[in-house]
């Protein structure tokens, strides 16, 4: 079959012209069954991948047939393809998940409008991941940015218009220095194509230019990725975005910044430059520890069931970073597998919170009360996830927080200053919980509050089915693990 | 006199500083927006910087040998361009809906009237 040798490229170009045709949908069913279609067969697209990856190993493609590196070339591997399970995965269930809740929440008219930049955001992401072209990169990303921007700002109240406005410059700011930062390395390489950048780094005699290039990509990513401290965009947006936008932004949007991030500086800078692992994991480590505790602690305080998932993100990502960060495929290995279970348990949680919305109108925790007894279900889904947040054996948290202990037991005394770190984080995120639980399954509902009915089937599914994947992969944790493992002897084995 | 050949670079390290100040300490949400736009400029510049090549011309091969400057960065900033005019296209439309909703375009009043609702 032609189509399949072209599938690389039909993940980006199929939600992309999809996006306009979305648009002149009429009605609000109609473009949310396009919208629903697209991410569907996006991830049938992404799941074919992820098998020919599996068994042929790396796939390279040509766009136009131009050879690289003079045109731009495509790069699917082990680590490109999970992620591009995790966006389509997220899309698709979002959406399934989103119907009422969009109706409910998106004011704008024609509501099709929503789809066609929901469709563009998903372009833009799965662009990130399958390009091996560093301005390319840049490319989609402002692509994906934009439609995200697009898709807070459509949230019920007016908080959305100004958290929208700081994520637009802190998002700029971010694209800008990721821009220069790659102007740098052109500078000095004169190549955009990624893999060939790392090859020809070997030779560059003045490293300055190229450490300065991997500072500036390195903050600009994190400042997408919402890493601390550099997240100050991210709880505002999340709690003012409609409910099916914080679950896909919340399941993938900063995860793929954080995945440019590690192929640029492990793919690329790491084993090419010279005093790089300083600048990386000396910069990093200190951050995505205080990150694990400041994160915590805030989600310890906050009020808004959204913004206390937020921070909570803050934490976990800072999880990730900390992986990345010991520079050992073990480590690597832990960050990109809490990357997916992350991805598992955040989708759960914010799809229960849209549930819990679309009934309640309101995620503030004093407004939640007794939602255990009014929605048992959809508290039990929110349950379950919440576990697997903190780690609780069984849940897929467990299995990515124990490999991560394992990966910082091999950094001898010093790791197990990291150790007490993930537990004391780990503890915290117990609190946190532990506070929302109290208030749905032990606080009596307000007096007078309308009687609250549990969600529909529809809304339930979903919820459940990542609910439900959060203890799979809990207990067979073997595709994922094996998966991230090989992701990350890609990564650390050298070239992009 | 060795900094005067890199002049070009000393003007996009004052562009860039001038728009991140402009980003942040002025209050008002437009002047935030024009701050934003200096740093792209500036980026612009250090791209267009560095394919220049003194005494190059467009690089078509007609057979004799001449300098060529790089017409790659000159593209790339084309498209850099397009993106930059997008967001702020999509930066000042927000601007409007936070004018309609809040009143006001003044960082402190906006985040004010936040906290209360």
């Amino acid at each position: 079959m032609i189509a399949a040798h072209h599938l690389p490229v039909l993940q980006v170009v199929l939600p992309l012209v999809a996006a306009p045709l979305a648009v002149l949908c009429p009605g609000t069913r109609a473009p949310w069954v396009a919208a629903v279609l697209v991410s569907l067969a996006a991830f049938a697209i992404a799941v074919t991948l992820a098998f020919k990856v599996a068994t042929t190993g790396a796939i390279a493609y040509e766009l136009g047939g131009w050879p690289v590196p003079y045109g731009i070339g495509l790069h699917i591997d082990n680590f490109s393809s999970l992620m591009l399970l995790l966006i389509t995965g997220a899309s698709l269930a979002a959406l399934l998940h989103g119907k009422p809740v969009i109706d409910k929440e998106v004011q704008s008219r024609p509501v099709s409008l929503f789809y066609g930049a929901w469709l563009l955001a998903v372009a833009g992401l799965a662009g990130m991941v399958v390009t091996g072209d560093a301005f390319n990169v840049f490319v989609f990303m402002e692509i994906s940015s934009l439609a995200t921007y697009v898709l807070i700002a459509a949230g019920p109240t007016r908080t959305a218009f100004s958290a929208v406005f700081k994520y637009i410059i802190m998002g700029s700011i971010g694209a800008m220095f990721y821009l220069i930062g790659v102007g740098l390395v052109y500078m000095m390489t004169g190549t955009l194509n990624m893999a060939d950048m790392a090859a020809r780094l070997h030779g560059v005699d003045d490293v300055v230019p190229v450490l300065a290039a991997a500072g500036f990509i390195t903050v600009g990513l994190l400042l997408k990725a919402a890493i601390f401290p550099l997240h100050a965009w991210m709880p505002n947006a999340y709690a003012a975005a409609p409910s099916t936008v914080a679950v896909f932004l919340a399941a993938c949007s900063t995860k793929v910044a954080l995945y440019v991030l590690i192929r640029f500086d492990l793919g690329i800078f790491q084993p090419s430059l010279e005093g790089h692992d300083i600048q990386f994991s000396a910069f990093l480590m200190p951050f995505a520890l205080v990150a694990m505790i400041t994160g915590s602690l805030i989600a310890i305080f906050e009020k808004d069931l959204k913004r206390l998932l937020a921070f909570s993100s803050v934490a976990q990502l800072g999880y990730i970073v900390l992986g990345a960060s010991l520079l050992t495929a073990a480590g690597m290995s832990a960050g990109i597998l809490h990357l997916f279970n992350h991805a598992l348990m955040k989708a759960a949680l914010f799809l229960a919170v849209g549930s819990l919305v679309y009934r309640y109108g309101s995620a503030k925790l004093a407004d939640l009360a007794g939602a255990g007894r009014a929605m048992p279900w959809t508290m039990a889904a929110f349950t379950v996830a919440a576990l697997s947040l903190v780690g609780v054996p069984l849940t897929a948290g467990f299995i990515s927080k124990w490999y991560l202990v394992l990966a910082a037991m091999e950094e001898g005394t010093f790791g197990w200053f990291l150790i007490a770190v993930i537990l004391a984080s780990s503890l915290l995120a117990v609190i946190y919980v532990w506070r929302v639980i109290e208030v749905a399954y032990f606080r009596p509902a307000p007096e007078g509050a309308p009687a609250v009915k549990e969600a529909p089937w529809y809304l339930l599914a979903p919820t459940w089915a990542l609910a439900g994947l959060n203890i799979y992969f809990g207990l067979a944790a073997n595709a994922p693990n094996g998966l991230a493992a090989r992701a990350a002897a890609d990564l650390l084995g050298g070239g992009a | 006199m060795a900094w005067l050949g890199i002049l070009n670079y000393w003007i996009f390290v004052l562009l860039l500083m001038t728009g991140m100040y402009a980003i942040v300490a002025k209050g008002n949400l437009i002047k935030k927006l024009i701050g934003l736009g200096i740093c792209q400029s500036a980026v612009f510049l250090l791209f267009i910087s560095m394919g220049k090549v003194v005494g190059g011309t467009a690089p078509i091969l007609d057979g004799s040998d001449r300098a060529y400057s790089s017409p790659l960065p000159q593209v790339l900033i084309l498209t850099a361009i397009v993106v930059g005019i997008s967001t702020m296209a999509l930066a000042l439309a927000v601007v409007v809906r936070i004018r309609e909703s809040f009143g006001s375009i003044e960082e402190a009043d906006v985040y004010g009237k936040e906290a209360e609702a």
